[in-house]
C-alpha cells in the first residue's frame, strides 16, 4: 500500500473551479479527482468545453482571475497542496517541476523576443546560470526536440517558424528543467496531421529520456489510445469515466463514453458500421440538470437519474464510472456496441 | 534598412515642395502689402515701388517661388520682413526652446503615461483604475489654456513655488508648468492607450506561457506584455513629439515661452511671410524625421516588421 502511494507523483482532490460571468456561474470543472503515477501517460478527454483544459490550467493555477477562481480541492504535488503555496513557492514549481504545453503554438510563443531568448528565459529563472551556460544549454535543448542547424535558429524569431517548429520550442521550454510533471493541453490540435505524429512521437520519446510524468489533453481518441496509459473522460466539468485504455476503449460503462467509442472510425474491425454519433448537445455550465447530467441525451436514463448526480464509483478494480446502470454494462445485461 | 532609411529622408523633397506651394499660394492671396509693412505710413509711392523691386515681390508670383525654391535649396530661408533679420537665424533662436519643452513634456508623457496605463491595465477596475480613468478624463477635457493659468495662479502666485512665466536662466524650475500643461492631454492619451493595448496583450497566450515558465508578475508585465503593449504607444508618442515641436502655440503663448510656436504666431499676425514659411518647413522636416525614428523604433520592437524581405520558414 505504501509503496503504491509513493508512486503518485500528483493527485488532483475533488477541485472546482467556477467562472463568474454576466450570465451566471459557469462551473467549468465541478470535483475532479485524479491521480498521477510516476512515468505513466494520463489521457484527458471530453469534447470541447467540457472542461479539461481547465483543470490542466487549475493545476499550474493559472486560472484567469478575479473571473476564473478555484473554489474547493486539493492538488497534492510532492507533499505539498499547489493551492495553498504563495506566489513566490508556486513560481518555484511551475515550468520547474510541473511545465506545460499550449494548444496554438502559433500564439504561445512572445512575438517579439528571439527562440533562443524564451528558451533560455525557462532556464535562467529556475537555475543560476551564467549567460554563455544558459546559452550552451538551451542550444542542446533546441537540438533534442529536433530543430534543425539550432545556432542558427537561436537568432530567429517565432514567425519564422513553421507550426510544429513552434511547438518544438514550446516543448524544448517546457522540459527545459526536466520536469516531473508535464501537461499538454491538445498539444496537436492546430497542427497537420503528419506534424501531429511527429509532435507526440518526440513528446514520448522525451518522456522515457526524462522519466517524467504526463497528462496530455485531447478530444482525439486516437492519440489517447497509442500513447495513454489511463484515461479519464470528462462530460461538462465532471469525470465521467476513469480506467485504463484498454477498459476505456473495450469495456467502457458510461453511456457516453460507450457513444464516444461508437462514434470514432476502427480499422481492427471487420464488419464496419455506419458511425453513430452521440444524439443532442452538451448542456450549458451555467444552469446544470438536477441529477446525471448525462441523462438528458442518454437512451439508458431510468428515474433515479433525474433524482441525484451519480458518485463515481469503482465498478471494478481500477475502473470508476459515474453511472447507476454500470453495473449492468459490466454484467452483460446492457449492450454496449449493439444498436 | 538603409535602403529604407535613405528613400525616407528623400520622400521630405516632394512633401517640401508641396508644403511651400500651399504656404506660398497662401501668403500670395493675402492683399497685404510686403513693402507697406515695412516702410512707415506716409512712403511715397516710388519709394515703395523700389522696395518692391529690391525685394523682388513686383516679380509673378511664379517667379518669386522659383527664387524663394532655389534660395532654400541652399538652406536659406529668406529674411523677415518685420525684423529685417534672416529668417534663419531667427528660427535659431527660438527653436532650441521649442525643442526643449517638447522634450520636457515628452518625458513626463512617456513617465506618467506609460506608468499610470500599465497601472489601470494590471490592476483593472481597483482604485488606481478608477483614479486613471477620472483624471485622464479631466485632463483632456480641460482646455489646455485654462489649465495654465490655473497652475500659474495656484503654483506660481498663490505658493510661489515655481516661476510663472518665461524662460528665466533656462533652469529646469521654468521647465515644470509649462511642461506639464504641454502634456496634459498627451499623457491622458497615452495612459489610455497604454491600457487598452496592455489589456488586449495580456490576454494573449504567450502571457499563459510566460507564467507557466514560472516568472514572476513583474518578469511577465515588464518584459513579455510591456514590449507588446508599447509598439502602438510608440508611434503615438512619436507622432506628438512632432506635433509638440510646433504646436505648442496656446501653452507658449500662456506662459510667454520664447519657441517657435509663439514666434510662427505673431508672425501670421504680423504677416510675416518668410518667417511664417520658413518657420513651418522646419516643422515639417521635424515632423517627417519624426515618423521616420518611429518607423525604426517600430522596427526595433517588433521584428515582424523589419522593413526588409528576409522571411524563411522551415
Amino acid at each position: 500500500m505504501a509503496e503504491t502511494e509513493n508512486n503518485k507523483i500528483l493527485e488532483v482532490k475533488n477541485l472546482r473551479t467556477y467562472f463568474y460571468t454576466d450570465d451566471g456561474v459557469v462551473k467549468a470543472v465541478d470535483g475532479v479527482s485524479f491521480d498521477l503515477k510516476k512515468g505513466e501517460t494520463l489521457g484527458i478527454v471530453g469534447e470541447t468545453g467540457c472542461g479539461k483544459s481547465v483543470t490542466a490550467l487549475s493545476i499550474l493555477r493559472l486560472i484567469p482571475e478575479p473571473m476564473g477562481k478555484i473554489v474547493e480541492g486539493e492538488i497534492i504535488f510532492d507533499g505539498k497542496d499547489l493551492l495553498k503555496l504563495g506566489q513566490k513557492e508556486l513560481q518555484n514549481f511551475r515550468g520547474n517541476r510541473i511545465s506545460m504545453i499550449f494548444q496554438d503554438p502559433m500564439t504561445s510563443l512572445n512575438p517579439v523576443y528571439t527562440v533562443g531568448n524564451q528558451v533560455m528565459e525557462s532556464l535562467v529563472v529556475h537555475r543560476k546560470l551564467s549567460k554563455e551556460e544558459a546559452r550552451r544549454g538551451s542550444l542542446k535543448l533546441l537540438e533534442m526536440v529536433g530543430i534543425p542547424e539550432p545556432k542558427r535558429r537561436f537568432a530567429s524569431y517565432p514567425h519564422e517558424f513553421s507550426g510544429g517548429m513552434r511547438q518544438r520550442v514550446m516543448i524544448a521550454m517546457a522540459i527545459a528543467n526536466s520536469p516531473s510533471v508535464l501537461i499538454a493541453d491538445e498539444p496537436t490540435t492546430a497542427l497537420d496531421v503528419t506534424i501531429q505524429a511527429q509532435i507526440l512521437e518526440l513528446m514520448d520519446e522525451l518522456k522515457s529520456k526524462t522519466n517524467s510524468s504526463i497528462i496530455i489533453i485531447t478530444h482525439d481518441l486516437g492519440v489517447v489510445a497509442k500513447y495513454a496509459n489511463r484515461v479519464m473522460v470528462m462530460y461538462a466539468g465532471k469525470p465521467i469515466e476513469f480506467s485504463n485504455v484498454d477498459n476505456i476503449f473495450y469495456k467502457p460503462m458510461h453511456p457516453y463514453t460507450i457513444g464516444l467509442m461508437k462514434s470514432i472510425t476502427r480499422l481492427d474491425e471487420k464488419n464496419r458500421k455506419k458511425l453513430k454519433p452521440i444524439e443532442g448537445l452538451p448542456p450549458s455550465l451555467i444552469d446544470l440538470p438536477k441529477g446525471c447530467i448525462f441523462r438528458i441525451r442518454c437512451k439508458y436514463a431510468i428515474n433515479q437519474c433525474k433524482k441525484e448526480y451519480p458518485p463515481l464509483v469503482e465498478i471494478e478494480k481500477d475502473h470508476r464510472v459515474s453511472c447507476y446502470r454500470a453495473k449492468e454494462f459490466m454484467d452483460g445485461i446492457l449492450e454496449r456496441f449493439g444498436n | 534598412m538603409l535602403y529604407f532609411i535613405i528613400r525616407r529622408i528623400l520622400q521630405i523633397i516632394p512633401v517640401i515642395i508641396g508644403v511651400t506651394l500651399i504656404l506660398f499660394t497662401l501668403m500670395y492671396i493675402i492683399p497685404e502689402d510686403p513693402a507697406k509693412l515695412i516702410l512707415e505710413k506716409g512712403a511715397t509711392p516710388e519709394a515703395l515701388q523700389n522696395l518692391r523691386g529690391k525685394m523682388g515681390i513686383d516679380k509673378p508670383v511664379y517667379v518669386q517661388y522659383w527664387r524663394y525654391i532655389k534660395k532654400l535649396a541652399k538652406g536659406d530661408l529668406g529674411t523677415s520682413y518685420r525684423y529685417r533679420r534672416s529668417v534663419n537665424s531667427i528660427l535659431a533662436d527660438h527653436y532650441p526652446n521649442s525643442i526643449k519643452l517638447a522634450l520636457a513634456a515628452i518625458i513626463i508623457e512617456i513617465i506618467i503615461g506609460i506608468f499610470a496605463g500599465i497601472v489601470s491595465a494590471v490592476k483593472k477596475y481597483s482604485f488606481w483604475d478608477m483614479l486613471v480613468t477620472v483624471s485622464t478624463t479631466i485632463a483632456v477635457c480641460v482646455p489646455v489654456y485654462w489649465l495654465g493659468m490655473m497652475l500659474q495662479v495656484s503654483f506660481g502666485l498663490k505658493l510661489g513655488w515655481l516661476p510663472m512665466s518665461g524662460m528665466g536662466d533656462g533652469s529646469i524650475r521654468y521647465y515644470i508648468l509649462p511642461a506639464i500643461t504641454l502634456a496634459s492631454v498627451s499623457t491622458a492619451f497615452v495612459a489610455r492607450m497604454t491600457r487598452s493595448t496592455m489589456l488586449e496583450v495580456l490576454s494573449n497566450d504567450y502571457i499563459t506561457t510566460a507564467y507557466a515558465k514560472g516568472l514572476s508578475t513583474n518578469m511577465v508585465i515588464g518584459k513579455h506584455a510591456l514590449k507588446n503593449a508599447l509598439i502602438p504607444v510608440v508611434t503615438l508618442i512619436g507622432m506628438d513629439l512632432g506635433a509638440l515641436m510646433g504646436g505648442a502655440i496656446l501653452t507658449e503663448t500662456v506662459f510667454n515661452w520664447p519657441g517657435v510656436g509663439r514666434t510662427i504666431y505673431l508672425a501670421i499676425l504680423q504677416r510675416d511671410a518668410p518667417v511664417v514659411i520658413g518657420g513651418t518647413i522646419i516643422l515639417v522636416m521635424i515632423f517627417v524625421v519624426m515618423n521616420l525614428i518611429v518607423d525604426i523604433i517600430y522596427a526595433l520592437l517588433d521584428p515582424r516588421i523589419r522593413y526588409e524581405k528576409k522571411e524563411i520558414q522551415i
